[in-house]
């Protein structure tokens, strides 16, 4: 029951579209874009999938106006995130820190290129070892790969 | 009663299926001629019965018919009639009904086209296609069923989601299904190639032409699937990276190695074992995607209503289907020996490359759609996986993939010299690596890595173009066949979608500001002018439209109509986009809130190159339908008479 | 080794399935985004430092009048304080004070202490996502459960136990 409210919830409160507002913009240009590129990389907690800046949650506003708040105040990037994080945890980072429990996210990809790159080069190498006892001479060679184009045609 | 001879059609076809699905198999591993062509039959009445439950369930929606649970669910009589019948496949049982309808159809046409098929193989592939009906339409029957009455009948229904209510979206799910339900058969030929433990040249052609159009429907879905993103999230941006995205992009990444790897099969007679897996998992992807979607297990944007006893069905039937087919492949596959040797540097080894790194690049989508689950599930921890994890870590890796692409096309079989191949692509390489610098140069040197990623694009254009010319010049242009066409278009039309994507996403311009009626501003080198917002009465909603006119240099340009809809039976707002696209860039206007007294948001966005995405993604399919028409799977009836060739290296 | 190879794609299905089934036996909702608040001293509440400061269990509650399953959630409350003695706080969250007044005239106010919260600050120390949501801080002042949506007779399980505890 519980989840059925809140997924109702969820459905009015996200309707796409409508984000950051005229109204919530920084004067400053470059203070905005940082403000921008933030809003982009902070999960709206109540939306699925969608960054603050482009939610319309109520919660989602009340995040991009603090973020502008500590851009104004003077904050560094690093340090707004940190505000977030210490009040919604890494939830609202849509990229996931590099720590114990996202090891497995963030190498597993490259293990796997590692590991199947790595196994494909042996194998290969296994299968170059044992030369034939007699490699073809270059007219047989043109023979059987004419007998081959035949095959194939 | 119609709704009744539908749901009666559904229950016969289940059972037609169920002969299907047993008695060929009998058939096939006795001999019996009679029992396997009883496949084809079963499968086009299995068909007809489907078509004649979907054209039930059609007719009670285009008239409205509010006895039956569903529509009252998912339809409204005010709606127009496209979203009625669209509404057919916009809820969880129709699009259920949908998938087995494709899938009946898909059964069919092997029966209609698959002649050219030995016997025993065709019975095979139909029994296991059966076998995965009986899957969908048991589990419409008992869990899912789309013919329930409602008594007394309400006076009208409710409605069905406004922001499925829109063109795009009608033709995206069957399209998409088209795709994820044609992987089946590619599925079913792996398994009777398993059971029958041979898979050889014939048997890769056979599979060609069904993986093709598979992935061309599934390319055309997902285009379709972004662009609608595009133009109704209101902001322009085209790809999210939510998870029934992902669950649509890996079947696609599985499919596009699954046909490069057959190619081996086909050439070469290698890769055999590699090549029915990938057979397997490109369905099972499917399944998964359907699974992730439908079961709750994760949420998303997009997803239906979920209910968990539906998601353990579905899988159960998932581990039925692809665990299944993974047990017979780890009983049969090493069987399948092939004795065609090739050095590393040849045309199998770059696609093996190819293969290595598209699997890559599945694995990760898989990884970072999976981990937020995993993680919760072992440690409780929370943690998000957006797109920023995306563009860090799968971006990267197409790097190598696009690198490679233009050179694989000139490696010799077996083996070959990289040196000449690099050499033939010089000017290629020349002219990516001005644009990139050309891109760099235009826009601050901030963006240099997407002006990298810009000379990538070029790259794949110029290294495809290098490759016709080549051929071209050799005068085996005559001869050149559809496939080899068909190949040069889609690598192409990759770059086409790189370029578009790249400049969309990085060097998009935007304006958001507060106007009022009369109001004037510059954007992108127009003036912009606000007229009027003035409101509007739609069949099924109000709205405000905003008459926005642009001018280049005085003169009028064009005007554009952005528009926020309140659908009245839901009451949702849904902001309905407008855009002016010249094929080089779109202007992109959105209508936010507002007042006459306070003025209306307005958001306006210069994107540039963004229609090429979407451009590149129709031709990278058309390129799959040529190659479709190549000769050699229209004609090429190949008989399986002479043993397999064993190169001699 | 070779034949264990093909066997790779079947155990990883394995897993894969194991979690799934995992996931949809356990009851686990994939919409939940926890607390990182749990474990941590309750953020200050200026209207109610007294009632924090008390060195008894506090239950603190962001409601709203024009929220809906907030009415739902109510009686709860009501209930708690009467019965229980439960010392709780309000905070109206992005409601007008005169509107979270009248809401709580008409249907009984459980609240020791209640605060308003128009502008989402406060609301943002606490790491809230919407209304409902209920805390529920130790007789030390540490957080210690988190409730998303409204509070259900089920709930109250695991809350009185800890409210008792401290008292």
């Amino acid at each position: 029951m519980r989840r059925l409210v809140r997924v109702a919830a969820l459905l009015l409160a996200c309707s796409p579209a409508f984000a950051t507002e005229p109204s919530e913009m920084l004067k400053d240009p470059a203070l905005e874009a940082r403000a921008r590129e933030i809003g982009r990389a902070l999960r709206c907690v109540v939306c699925q999938n969608q960054a603050i800046d482009d939610s319309n949650a109520e919660v989602a506003r009340d995040m991009r106006r603090a973020v502008r708040e500590r851009l104004a105040a003077g904050d560094r990037d690093e340090a707004v995130m940190a505000f977030m994080t210490a009040r919604y945890g890494d939830y609202v980072l849509l990229k996931p820190p590099f720590k114990p429990g996202t090891l497995v996210l963030w190498l597993g990809g490259p293990l796997v290129l590692l590991l199947a790159g790595g196994a494909l080069l042996l194998a290969a190498r296994k299968r170059r070892a044992p030369e034939p006892p007699a490699p073809l001479s270059e007219e047989e060679r043109a023979r059987v790969d004419a007998l081959l184009r035949r095959d194939d045609a | 009663m119609i709704p009744e001879l539908g749901h009666f059609a559904l229950i016969l076809a289940l059972a037609v299926a169920l002969v299907q699905g047993s008695l060929p198999f009998v058939g096939a591993a006795r001999g019996d001629i009679r029992l396997m062509a009883l496949g084809s039959t079963a499968a086009l009445t299995q068909a007809f019965l489907v078509i004649l439950a979907f054209a039930a369930l059609t007719q009670a929606y285009v008239t409205s018919d509010f006895s039956v649970a569903n529509v009252v669910a998912n339809s409204h009589s005010a709606k127009p009639l496209l979203y009625k019948i669209s509404g057919v496949w916009g809820n969880h049982e129709g699009s259920m009904l949908l998938w087995a309808l494709i899938l009946a159809l898909f059964g069919a046409a092997v029966a209609l086209f698959g002649s050219n098929l030995p016997d025993s193989l065709r019975a095979r592939v139909l029994g296991v296609q059966a076998l995965i009906g009986v899957g969908f339409l048991a589990f419409l029957l008992f869990t899912s069923n789309p013919f329930e009455r409602v008594s007394p009948a309400p006076p009208d229904g409710n409605g069905l989601n406004p922001l499925l209510q829109d063109p795009g979206l009608a033709f995206h799910p069957p399209l998409l299904y088209l795709g994820y339900v044609g992987f089946s058969v590619t599925y079913a030929f792996a398994i009777a190639a398993l059971l029958e433990g041979r898979v050889d040249v014939a048997w890769a052609r056979w599979v060609r032409p069904w993986t093709l159009a598979a992935w061309c429907f599934l390319t055309c879905g997902i285009a379709l699937g972004s662009w609608w993103a595009y133009y109704i999230l209101g902001w322009g941006g085209f790809w999210f990276w939510d998870p029934v995205e992902n669950a649509s992009l890996m079947p696609w990444l599985a499919g596009t190695a699954l046909l490069h790897s057959a190619i081996v099969v086909e050439k070469r007679d290698a890769l055999k074992s590699w090549t029915v897996l990938l057979a397997i998992l490109a369905f099972s992807l499917s399944l998964l995607g359907t699974f992730l979607v439908r079961s709750g297990v994760l949420t998303s944007v997009h997803a239906f209503a979920q209910d968990p006893a539906r998601g353990l069905y579905i899988l159960g039937f998932l581990l039925l289907v692809t665990g299944g087919g993974l047990a017979l492949y780890a009983w049969q596959a090493p069987k399948l020996v092939s004795n065609a040797l090739f050095q590393p540097v040849s045309r199998e080894g770059a696609l093996i490359l190819n293969n290595l790194l598209l699997c890559t690049l599945a694995a990760t989508v898989l990884l970072g759609t999976l981990y937020p689950l995993f993680l919760d599930l072992v440690t409780g921890d929370k943690v998000s996986v957006g797109p920023p994890f995306f563009n860090a870590t799968f971006v990267p890796l197409c790097a190598p993939l696009f690198a490679a692409l233009c050179v694989g096309p000139f490696l010799a079989w077996k083996r070959a010299e990289i040196a000449p191949a690099l050499a033939r692509l010089r000017i290629a390489f020349a002219v990516s690596v001005v644009a990139a610098i050309v891109a760099a140069a235009a826009i601050d040197g901030r963006a240099t890595l997407s002006a990298i990623a810009f000379g990538f694009g070029v790259w794949l254009i110029a290294g495809s173009v290098t490759e016709f010319v080549v051929r071209a010049r050799r005068g085996r242009l005559r001869t050149m066949t559809r496939a080899a066409i068909g190949m040069t278009i889609s690598h192409a039309a990759l770059g086409v979608v790189v370029l578009g994507s790249v400049a969309t996403a990085s060097w998009q311009v935007e304006m958001i500001r507060t106007m009022k009626p009369g109001e004037t501003a510059q954007f992108a080198g127009y003036g912009v002018r606000l007229e009027q917002v003035a409101p509007l009465q739609g069949p099924n909603y109000i709205a405000e439209r905003a008459t926005l006119t642009l001018t280049d240099g005085g003169k009028p340009y064009t005007t554009l109509t952005p528009e926020r809809r309140l659908f009245t039976v839901q009451r949702r707002q849904i902001s309905e986009t407008s855009i002016h696209t010249n094929l080089l860039r779109d202007l992109y206007a959105t209508l936010g809130e507002g007042d006459a007294t306070q003025g209306w948001t307005i958001r306006l966005y210069w994107n540039p190159l963004a229609p090429w995405i979407w451009l590149g993604a129709g031709l990278c399919a058309l390129g799959g339908f040529v190659s479709l028409t190549d000769r050699r799977l229209r004609v090429g009836a190949p008989r399986r008479s002479r043993p397999a060739v064993q190169a001699a290296e | 080794m070779n034949r264990a190879l093909f066997l790779l794609p079947l155990m990883m299905l394995v897993i894969l399935a194991g979690f799934f089934g995992w996931s949809l036996l356990s009851g686990r909702d994939p919409a939940s985004i926890g607390s990182v608040m749990i474990g941590r001293p309750a953020p200050a509440l200026p209207f109610a430092t007294a009632e924090l400061k008390s060195g008894k269990p506090v239950l603190v509650n962001f409601f709203a009048s024009w929220c809906t399953p907030c009415l739902a959630e109510h009686p709860l409350f009501m209930r708690l304080k009467e019965r229980e003695k439960a010392t709780i706080v309000g905070i109206a969250w992005k409601d007008k004070p005169e509107a979270a007044r009248a809401w709580l005239a008409r249907l009984g106010d459980p609240f020791a202490a209640v605060g308003f919260d128009q502008d989402g600050k406060l609301a943002l120390d606490w790491g809230l996502s919407g209304v409902p949501e209920t805390y529920l801080i130790d007789a030390k002042g540490i957080v210690r459960l988190h409730f998303r949506g409204p509070l259900t007779e089920r709930d109250l399980g695991t809350i009185l136990p800890l409210l008792k505890a401290g008292s």
